[in-house]
């Protein structure tokens, strides 16, 4: 088992700076998710990690040891990629067993079949073992592709979007099943992803990317409850957290635009700043008296609850509400909000007050 | 397949059935031509009209091993009868079949210049593919300085007509004692080919997902061990088909093989237009030499038949 630390790692390819200075810490046994953009750095740190990619400048240590010096297949990580993961042309035993044939292993045949043998196990994948490749769906090419990472039983896991070319259903499930290996195995993982419900749903840690640089790293709860700033907070939860601007009065904020204060919990000694105002979709609530006034724009049924478009003057609002609330296009209803979950972020900078 | 076809589908498809005839008698006609040529007798190779019903014999491959030379007279009955019948069938030609004093019949040079031109063709190959592929596959994955450059270079390499460095390399060789030998015609065709190689090659390696080699890379291989384990089996059907073409050229190749060799290393190709000597020539044995020089070819491109249809179509049908 081993912790990873990246400590001022820059990486560029040709003109364009992949990595800035990135500093990471991830401990050891930690399911850890880099969430970000295509383009953020993502694949490059992963890379890096694995020691496919030499950084430019910085310190790469699995265990705390200096792993520059050793080439990939010495740093004893395993990688799961999006796809073209698995051989082609051996079956699927060949697939798990090529790993613990490789020289610097020099296992038994018998060690070699037991570990296959319980990897497929694992993944239910032993009807699978004598097939070719080629004739996998894709929801098993993964399954076999993170077996054949298993097999090894390395220090370390990294997963590169091992599943968003497979379909939704089965994402899910196999979602799921990571999560239970983790905890299964005790290994380190660092998983990469650009999708914010893998990261929010399976990371003990996210992490979020944004142009080389880490932008915040904290539990899913943190990240999604205090964003660091504007960034995160649109990076995570569906529909995406409401921001607008507005001037910060006593205990109250009042959107540009609105002829009403709305009373925060937050941002005391503020007054008169103008700010962008954040709140999630969730904490917006649809009652009789509520200060706003808002129009009815969309209806979309999720079946547990309903998600709700509203303009309030030329701003449009997302609010989750429970799928008991009854409302028509185009009406007119009243909206509030819980003071205490606003979050106020400075306007130029975008960043979190809450951070200071 | 549409199961509908539409009367102008329907016509189009006679049309192509039609035109694939032709290309394909165009094509075959002078192979049936020499073919044919090379199991007539003498007398009825050069008719006009040209005799298409005849007796077949194969004196003329016999002819094309042994030496001969003409008789001054008839043949004795007694020698005749003595005759093998292969050495018949060349008395009955108006020749006889030249013997050393002790009786050994001495050979037309034809089977030693036809395995010349396999050792070359088939080394010349073999060195033009691998080197090919190695260097196809270090300018695909690896960051080389002014690849493009390099690239460019190699392939410039084709731009001129070879016979331009005929004389210039000929004297080279006759300086380092190249002439005349395999291994100098091996150098010149594996030269002449590895930019084609090369190119072919690279086309082909960057269609490979490099996710194979640095998963590879990952689980505790080499670079060269996951180059022979991964790339290799992949790169297969580009290799079959760059080496098709390799063979070809070498096999084929007549100006070099001309001007640098005579006796010892002298290949087929330049050894079966001088048999046609002095006198009258003798169509028959250059027919049946070139039918004999169809045949490893035929075989070799046979043999990869199927990497060759995947390889013309460029990685299209995979994945």
């Amino acid at each position: 088992m081993a912790s990873i630390t990246l400590s001022g790692i820059t990486k560029s390819f040709g003109g364009n700076r992949a990595l800035r200075g990135l500093d990471l810490d991830i401990a050891d046994g930690e399911f850890f998710v880099l969430l970000g953009r295509t383009g953020a750095g993502k694949t490059t740190t992963l890379r890096i990690i694995a020691g496919l990619e030499q950084p430019d400048s910085g310190t790469v240590a699995i265990n705390g040891q200096d792993v520059g010096g050793r080439n990939a297949a010495e740093r004893d990580v395993a990688l799961v990629l999006q796809q073209y993961s698995l051989y082609p042309r051996l079956t699927v035993r060949g697939n798990l067993e090529f790993p613990l044939r490789s020289r610097i292993r020099k296992f038994s045949e018998d060690e070699i079949a037991a570990r296959v043998e319980k990897a497929a196990r694992t993944l239910q994948i032993t009807p699978l073992l004598d097939r070719k490749v080629e004739r996998l769906s894709g929801g098993e090419m993964q399954r076999v592709s993170i077996g054949r990472a298993i097999v090894r039983e390395p220090q370390v896991f990294l997963m590169d979007e091992p599943l968003s070319a497979l379909d939704a259903k089965l994402r899910e499930s196999l979602r799921v099943e990571l999560k239970a290996l983790h905890a299964d195995l005790g290994a380190t993982f660092l998983y990469v992803t650009h999708d914010q419900v893998e990261a929010m749903s399976m990371g003990d840690k996210i992490g979020v990317l944004r142009n080389g640089q880490l932008v915040q790293v904290g539990t899913p709860t943190e990240v999604y409850t205090r964003p660091r700033n504007t960034f995160v907070a649109r990076s995570v939860g569906t529909p995406q957290m409401n921001l607008m601007h507005a001037t910060m009065g006593a205990g109250s904020a009042r959107i540009d635009g609105q002829p009403v204060d709305l009373p925060v919990a937050v941002g005391e000694g503020e007054a008169g700043r103008a700010l962008t105002l954040g709140i999630r979709p969730e904490d917006l609530v649809l009652e009789g008296g509520a200060p706003l006034e808002a129009r009815v724009f969309d209806v979309e049924d999720h079946g547990v609850i309903k998600i709700l478009t509203l303009d309030i003057g030329p701003a449009r609002l997302h609010a989750t509400v429970s799928a008991k609330t009854h409302v028509a296009l185009d009406e007119v209803v009243r909206l509030g909000w819980r003071p205490d979950k606003v979050l106020l972020f400075d306007r130029a900078t975008g960043e979190n007050l809450a951070y200071g | 397949m549409s199961a509908v076809r539409t009367p102008r589908e329907v016509l189009l498809n006679r049309v192509a059935v039609v035109a694939v005839f032709v290309a394909l008698f165009i094509m075959l006609a002078p192979i049936y031509w020499i073919a044919s040529t090379s199991f007539k007798p003498r007398n009825l190779a050069t008719t006009v009209p040209p005799t298409i019903l005849f007796e077949p014999t194969v004196a003329p491959y016999v002819k094309t091993f042994v030496k001969r030379s003409q008789l001054r007279g008839p043949v004795e009955e007694e020698v005749y009868e003595a005759a093998p019948w292969w050495e018949q069938l060349v008395l009955d030609g108006g020749e006889k079949v030249v013997r050393s004093p002790s009786g050994e019949v001495k050979p037309s040079g034809y089977g030693q210049r036809f395995m010349n031109s396999l050792i070359v063709a088939v080394v010349s190959t073999i060195f033009a593919v691998s080197m090919g592929t190695l260097t196809a596959y270090g300018f695909s994955r690896f960051k080389v300085a002014g690849k493009d450059d390099w690239l460019f270079f190699i392939l410039s390499t084709r731009m001129l007509p070879p016979v331009v460095v005929a004389i210039p390399m000929f004297l080279m060789y006759r300086v380092v004692g190249l002439n005349d030998t395999h291994l100098g015609l091996i150098i010149l065709y594996t030269a002449f080919n590895l930019s084609f190689s090369v190119w072919i090659m690279k086309g082909f390696i960057d269609e490979i997902p490099r996710e194979y080699e640095e998963a590879a890379l990952v689980d505790g291989y080499t670079r060269m061990q996951a180059f022979f384990k991964i790339v290799l089996p992949e790169a297969m059907t580009g290799i079959a088909a760059t080496a098709v073409f390799c063979f070809i050229t070498a096999w084929n190749e007549y100006a070099f093989a001309l001007i640098m060799t005579n006796r010892n290393a002298q290949t087929a190709p330049p050894f079966i237009p001088s048999q046609i000597g002095s006198g009258l020539p003798d169509w028959t044995v250059i027919a049946a030499s070139t039918v004999l020089f169809l045949i490893p070819v035929a075989i070799f491109t046979f043999l990869l038949r199927n990497h060759l249809l995947r390889g013309m179509s460029f990685g299209a049908i995979r994945k």
